[in-house]
């Protein structure tokens, strides 16, 4: 669906890290299950000229009121969401979406354990809220280069969920990447649990391969650039398990995912 | 005040109007049904479809440019087998003609690509893809040389009844000679332009955002090119022509019928806002009767200079 929103609220949560809330209706929070994505036109003219996607980070009502918003978190990197992030409250803005497939909760045993990777954990939040109500522990390993990539782990302590720090320097967490720190938990775990993961397209693929190797199911949200956001235009397709030249296997990243099961991708073709 | 008429026919097949969605932009129509009313617009045109299934480029396909979009998908297709196996049934409830964008890679492929077309009841026209910039077979080989495009536009002509409309390059030094080769070579409309050869430099990482290098640009930044060869092809061939290139909005459509096209295709713009050629087809009735316009038809080709 297309909705007109109303910006809330757009603040820099973290250097080049920007939150952003935004009205939505009653339909759209319906549909925003955790995982699904929006597309947003950063500006009003026709440059930038395509939409951006973004992964639902939040859905909720304003406090005290009765008005509908959902968030988004995302990083300033180019032209759309630098001008994104110069957009002021009571602007409208284009909304089109929930769009995508999101994760998928009903394979859920054992334990839950979300990996986030810098923004990748835009989509992770409302996956854990969603998880909340599953009577099994939830816990959060995130990482990034620097504490400037770790933000909003106060929002899953307050759901309960236990989160565990990397970072590359040091800077805050343990040194090191995600990755470490998940394979040390799953080394003391039994190994009853469902993986949910978003980050990089490195670390994704390091967590898809700890996945098979504990024999644990796995689900990865991708990130790509697109354009239409309905499995139309391909320009976000990534090869399945069975991709060949000759018997093509592409997945759409807007339509087939975001969410794959990890075992859905082909991970040693370069991306 | 009347209703304007807004109808039009290209090649025998009549459109309640003149805005249609361009191959590439548009999957099979079906993917559209969710999100506009497919019964709103003249026509739909399909993702260019092949013999066989195809793979398409690496990605990056996609670069953004100003006011533009460059992109070398390569011409992933599900081919013509899945095509009447999994999308005709969904087509037949939708009551807007569906025409078929091809290639191929030889002029047999595309003869027998026309055949193969020409005996699916609900494909009302053929589009001919001789025209796509990001592939060496497939395309802009037959479409940069008239000699090839006429044997090609010859071959398909000779397997099919249905309208055959020849989808041109503007990636030639003079279109027109083109045009005039596949008229008559027996095309029954020409649709212009496919996108512009371009590219995209990522200057920090000092490499081409597109993985192909090259792509094909689209997008309102190419508007200008594209209504200046429709305007010199209308002044040089007598078969109704469909203009594209970075329409998106009715002002735009209407300029391309003015400067002489009878039907325009909306491509980019659906990216953006999926019901784009629908507002388009909207807004065109709306100024028709702003402005008195009774019939769109009195519009075509009628540039004063």
């Amino acid at each position: 669906m297309r909705i007109e929103s109303t910006l809330l609220s757009n603040v820099e949560i973290s250097p080049s890290y920007w939150r952003m809330r935004l009205t939505a209706t009653d339909e759209f929070v319906r549909q925003a299950l955790p995982g699904r994505f929006v597309m947003i036109q950063a500006g009003k003219s026709i440059d930038p000229l395509l939409r951006r996607p973004f992964a639902v980070f939040e859905t909720g009502i304003v406090f005290g009121g009765s008005t509908a918003y959902f968030d988004i978190l995302y990083r300033v990197v180019g032209k759309g969401t630098a001008l994104l992030s110069t957009r002021r409250e009571n602007e409208m803005l284009d909304i089109f979406g929930p769009l995508g497939k999101g994760f998928s909760l009903s394979h859920a045993a054992g334990e839950h354990l979300l990996v986030g990777g810098g923004i990748g954990l835009a989509p992770l939040h409302a996956l854990a809220k969603k998880l909340g109500g599953y009577d099994l522990a939830t816990r959060l390993f995130v990482g990034g280069r620097g504490r400037d990539d770790i933000f909003c782990l106060d929002e899953f302590e307050m759901l309960g969920v236990e989160c565990r720090i990397a970072t590359e320097d040091g800077s805050l967490g343990e040194r090191g990447r995600v990755t470490d720190i998940l394979i040390r938990h799953l080394k003391s775990t039994n190994g009853n649990a469902t993986i949910y993961a978003c980050g990089p397209e490195g670390m994704l693929r390091a967590v898809a391969k700890l996945a098979a190797e504990y024999r644990l199911p796995c689900q990865v949200s991708l990130e790509s650039r697109m354009a239409c956001g309905i499995g139309v235009c391909l320009s976000c397709v990534v090869p399945g398990r069975c991709h060949s030249p000759e018997t093509p296997d592409f997945r759409c990243v807007c339509a087939d995912g975001p969410v794959f099961d990890s075992n859905e991708l082909d991970w040693e073709e370069a991306r | 005040m009347n209703t304007p008429d807004l109808s039009v026919n290209i090649a025998g097949i009549p459109l309640r109007n003149p805005v249609m969605t361009a191959s590439g932009t548009f999957g099979y129509g079906v993917e559209f049904a969710a999100h506009m009313n497919l019964e709103s617009i003249g026509a739909f045109i399909t993702k260019g479809l092949s013999l066989k299934p195809r793979a398409g480029n690496p990605t990056p396909r996609i670069a953004e440019t100003p006011a533009g979009v460059l992109n070398a998908i390569g011409l992933q297709n599900i081919g013509i087998d899945a095509f009447i196996e999994e999308k005709i049934p969904l087509l037949r409830m939708i009551e807007t003609p569906c025409i078929a964008n091809f290639f191929g890679e030889t002029v047999d492929e595309y003869a027998e690509m026309a055949a193969r077309l020409d005996a699916i009841p609900e494909i009302a026209a053929l589009e001919v893809n001789i025209s796509c910039p990001n592939v060496k077979q497939g395309g802009i080989v037959f479409g940069t040389d008239p000699g090839c495009a006429a044997k090609v536009v010859t071959a398909c002509r000779s397997r099919t009844g249905k309208p055959l409309i020849v989808k041109l390059s503007p990636n030639v030094t003079d279109i027109v000679i083109m045009a005039r080769a596949c008229a008559d070579a027996g095309a029954d409309a020409l649709s212009l332009i496919n996108t512009l050869l371009g590219m995209s430099v990522d200057l920090a990482k000092r490499r081409p955002l597109l993985a192909n290098i090259t792509g094909g640009l689209s997008g309102p930044a190419i508007k200008p090119v594209a209504l200046r060869m429709v305007w010199q092809v209308a002044r040089a061939v007598k078969i109704p022509l469909i203009g594209i290139g970075g329409i998106v909005s009715a002002t735009d459509a209407l300029e391309f019928i003015l400067a002489g096209a009878t039907a325009v295709q909306v491509g980019t713009a659906n990216f953006i806002h999926p019901d784009a050629a629908q507002q388009i087809a909207l807004d065109m009735k709306n100024w028709l009767a702003a402005n008195g316009v009774d019939d769109i038809k009195t519009l075509i080709g009628a540039l004063e200079t």
